[in-house]
């Protein structure tokens, strides 16, 4: 590798890491301040883990987060299919575009045109707060939807459709055909739209912020009410813990991955060898 | 193995929601809605307010109920929430000028206050204030003056004492000033005797002239980051509330030594307790005021927060004047005779939409600048 590349390498990763290292220095401050680092302690973590507050709004968000992702990607691998099924052309391009338009909305407008009409829903039900857990739960999956749809489509678009026929033509009812088939053959496509969808509801501030109600806060939201006074390092502990996780489920599975096709090689060689 | 993962998955993720949805199912609950760190939660050691309200609900009445305390970052958006019709909640804590604005939009419900009998030792000098003259929508929670803050190891003793200390050449480049426009322009009228509420444009126009002078020095406009710069020595002179001072001391960097004077005139605000007209269930909302007045919930709220109260079982609490210290006492109380006369002189009240417009008009050509 040149010099040059090597040193714009460097500041790439200085510019990414910089800020969560700095963080993670100072969830271990003992004091409170970001700027003087007066001695190490888990005083922060300790701190965290007595917070029912925040632990509650953890808890909130992951399963927000889980449950968004496994309806949205049920929702949008069933709808990739259909579209992908449809043989009009025209009628296949209104569907693509109609499904992207949450993903080309800004988020501000997809958050309060929902929040209005869970409030009309809510009035016409005569109901006194028509915003609770449901309600973000539908928001969450609608804007994860076109993401998953997004993944799914092309895999379907590579998959050669004979192999279905084929399967069909065995003896396969077109459901079985479905499972045992056309879903192997998409399973990437589904994956990452999963995580995509995961990631993405784990994180959302402003359409979490318009659409939930007085029981469920999540944590964005949460840290984000911190702001009149001080973000506490609590949060710095609990940002620390996170990054840790999320790195630790990457590494797992990247040496899945790895695994995996170490051992597609091996049946591969062996099909040839025999 | 994807096909057991996902089911292991979907079932997690029932068992999630289930869980969720079965807390829900308690008798009675009260929605409150607060700032964020704005109460004693129960960290390091310290009383946990929500619970110990739970826990003493249930053994006073027999019947449990849950709290849903959720937070806000500004009075607008609480506003917003509340106005929107979306949620309902039971109890709020905005701030003087939004109870002015809610209670003329009649968005406020007039308390019952025989189910309050702890607002009698609430300071007189606290009732019935410009925002609530009737006194029957509020009752004060907290209260807050702003004064000036200045690292001693950089600022000259005989410089300090007035807001002409962020004006001074001789600290260029080492002055903080509000970044919102109320606050800002207030301190410069506060500067030059003007009246904060006015809605002539020429007042707010030398206001303005004031700010223009003032931004060569200024090294940056800021809100909550005046903690770091300040605790770090990066900025030496700012002006914040009295209680966040306490909290940058107590942070301060080695070669730091943070001191803290009230100028003659400056801004007071109070953030009080009020019952809005979605509220479902006002007796237990009332309730709840009530017990946030007794002594020990109080007290923790005080000494969490590091806010002054207007609460007479809390400012002649032996224990909390003692674990706050002489100094504390001193600063958060020393400005607070008086208080109904320079409270409704001198706090912010609500301006004309276009008095508003035009200010940040002035306000952005400050930024700019």
């Amino acid at each position: 590798m040149k010099l040059s590349s090597k040193i714009y390498t460097g500041i790439i990763f200085a510019f990414l890491f910089a800020p969560i290292i700095v963080l993670l220095i100072f969830s271990f401050n003992e004091a409170k301040s970001l700027s003087v680092f007066s001695s190490f302690s888990f005083k922060w973590y300790t701190e965290l883990f007595n917070d029912r507050d925040t632990l509650e709004s953890v808890k909130n968000t992951v399963v927000l987060a889980l449950s968004a992702t496994a309806i949205s990607t049920t929702m949008g691998t069933a709808a990739a299919f259909g579209i992908y099924r449809v043989r009009r052309n025209w009628y296949k391009s209104i569907f693509n575009t109609v499904t992207n338009i949450p993903m080309i909305n800004p988020d501000i407008i997809t958050g309060i045109s929902m929040m209005l009409v869970f409030v009309f829903v809510g009035r016409l039900f005569g109901m006194a707060t028509s915003l609770n857990f449901w309600t973000i739960l539908i928001a969450h999956v609608t804007f994860c939807l076109p993401y998953v749809i997004f993944q799914v489509l092309p895999k379907l678009q590579q998959m050669d459709y004979s192999l279905v026929e084929a399967a069909q033509d065995l003896g396969c009812t077109p459901v079985r055909a479905f499972f045992k088939v056309t879903l192997p053959e998409i399973m990437p496509g589904i994956i990452t739209g999963a995580i995509m969808a995961f990631t993405l509801s784990l994180d959302d501030f402003v359409i979490s912020y318009f659409t939930s109600g007085n029981d469920f806060q999540t944590l964005p939201i949460r840290i984000y009410g911190m702001t009149k006074k001080t973000v506490t390092p609590k949060m710095y502990a609990l940002a620390t813990i996170i990054f840790f996780v999320t790195m630790a489920l990457l590494l797992l599975n990247n040496i899945i991955d790895n695994k995996e096709s170490r051992e597609l090689k091996r049946k591969k060689k062996e099909i040839k060898g025999g | 193995m994807t096909r057991k993962l996902m089911a292991l998955f979907i079932v997690l993720v029932l068992i999630c929601s289930f869980g969720l949805t079965g807390c829900n199912n308690s008798a009675l609950t009260l929605n409150v809605y607060n700032w964020g760190e704005y109460i004693s939660d129960g960290s390091e050691g310290s009383f946990d307010t929500v619970r110990e309200f739970e826990k003493w609900y249930k053994e006073t009445y027999g019947t449990s109920v849950k709290v849903n305390y959720t937070t806000f970052a500004s009075n607008e958006d609480m506003y917003n929430k509340i106005s929107s019709g979306a949620v309902s909640y039971d109890v709020i804590i905005p701030s003087d000028y939004m109870i002015a604005r809610m209670a003329s939009e009649n968005l406020l419900m007039p308390l019952n206050f025989d189910n309050i009998p702890n607002y009698q030792y609430i300071d007189e000098d606290f009732k019935s204030l410009y925002y609530d003259p009737q006194g029957q929508y509020t009752v004060p929670y907290a209260y807050g003056i702003i004064g000036v803050i200045y690292n001693a190891n950089e600022v000259d003793a005989a410089d300090t004492g007035s807001w002409d200390l962020l004006w001074n050449s001789k600290y260029d480049d080492k002055i903080l000033q509000f970044n919102n426009s109320r606050d800002a322009f207030g301190m410069a009228m506060y500067k030059l005797g003007l009246d904060v509420n006015s809605e002539d444009k020429s007042v707010w126009d030398s206001a303005y002239n004031e700010l223009m002078k003032q931004s060569p020095l200024v090294y940056s406009y800021v809100m909550d980051e005046i903690y770091n710069m300040m605790e770090s020595g990066e900025a030496a002179i700012g002006a914040y509330y009295a209680g966040d001072y306490f909290t940058m001391k107590d942070a301060q960097a080695d070669d730091v030594d943070l001191q803290f004077y009230y100028p003659e005139r400056t801004n007071y605000y109070i953030d009080a307790m009020c019952i809005p007209t979605c509220c479902q269930n006002k007796e237990l909302a009332e309730i709840f005021i009530n017990y946030m007045l007794s002594e020990e919930p109080a007290v923790a709220n005080a000494e969490y927060t590091y806010y002054a109260s207007p609460n007479r079982l809390v400012y002649e609490n032996a224990d909390y004047i003692e674990n706050m210290g002489q100094e504390a006492m001193d600063v958060l109380y020393g400005k607070a005779e008086n208080f109904a006369q320079e409270f409704n002189k001198n706090a912010y009240h609500n301006l004309s939409k276009e008095m508003l417009d035009y200010i940040n008009t002035l306000w952005e050509t400050v930024k700019i600048n």
